[in-house]
């Protein structure tokens, strides 16, 4: 066993797991997505339909800039990587409430199907990737039955 | 008469103004509050992670996945604190 002596020259080695992981919710959220807005569509119509794909837009940008932060973080060094988890989160919540303040007075808004939707995308999204990455924990995206084929072979 | 309901009409409307300004004080602190708590999270989860990794770095890999999905959780809370501040008074 080896242990970092060095936290500012050090980095982690090995791909980055966190671009997988969100990629795979990005996938899935565009596979989902289209059930959201559909009842959304439903209970607010044309306009909420419109802002719960503006939500959706946000959360999936909001996991893929999360991911590329840490990620390039960790290209530098661990601390870097604490860095970016933590600055990461202050710049994201002001992303996501700039995005919300430019649209806010527009007529296609509803502001509770957007925020409905923002909510739901990522908690139902986050509870699915966990669901796969629970199942196989250092490769996210790949299924367990696709692992055992392979052994199989 | 004129001027009393010149005077109701400016209490009427001094109401208004109060009920805006107490939802848009009550968002803010949604908001502010519902932010503290994930950024504590978030900054012990991250520190966490690296402390494990420095110490076996041949498991970031599972480490650094687990931590993205901490960090996506924790920070949750502070979209429902955000969503409700934008329902509120934004």
């Amino acid at each position: 066993m080896t242990i970092a002596s060095n936290l500012f020259a050090e980095k982690p080695t090995g791909p980055s797991p966190e671009l997988s992981v969100s990629f795979d919710m990005v996938k899935r959220g565009f596979l989902s997505s289209p059930l959201l807005v559909l009842v959304c569509a439903a209970i607010w119509g044309g306009y909420g339909a419109l802002s719960s794909a503006y939500a959706i837009v946000i959360v999936l940008a909001n996991f893929a800039v999360s991911a590329g932060i840490i990620a390039g973080g960790s290209k530098i060094s661990y601390v870097a990587l604490l860095t970016g988890a933590l600055f990461g989160y202050l710049i994201r919540l002001g992303l996501i409430f700039g995005a919300v303040f430019l649209v806010r007075d527009t007529t296609w808004v509803v502001l509770p199907a957007l925020g409905l939707s923002i909510i739901v995308a990522h908690l139902g999204l986050l509870i699915w990737e966990t669901k796969y990455i629970s199942m196989s924990l250092a490769y996210p995206g790949l299924k367990p039955g696709h692992q055992v084929t392979r052994l199989r072979r | 008469m004129d001027a009393l309901v010149g005077m109701l009409a400016q209490t009427a409307t001094s109401a208004a103004d109060l009920k805006a300004a107490n939802a848009a004080i009550g968002a803010g602190f949604a908001y502010g509050l519902a932010a503290i708590g994930p950024g504590i999270g978030i900054g012990y989860v991250a520190g966490k992670a690296i402390e494990a990794m420095a110490r076996q770095p041949e498991a970031a890999g599972m480490v650094r996945t687990t931590m993205f999905l901490g960090i996506a959780f924790t920070e949750a809370l502070a979209l429902i604190g955000f969503v409700v501040f934008i329902l509120l008074g934004l």
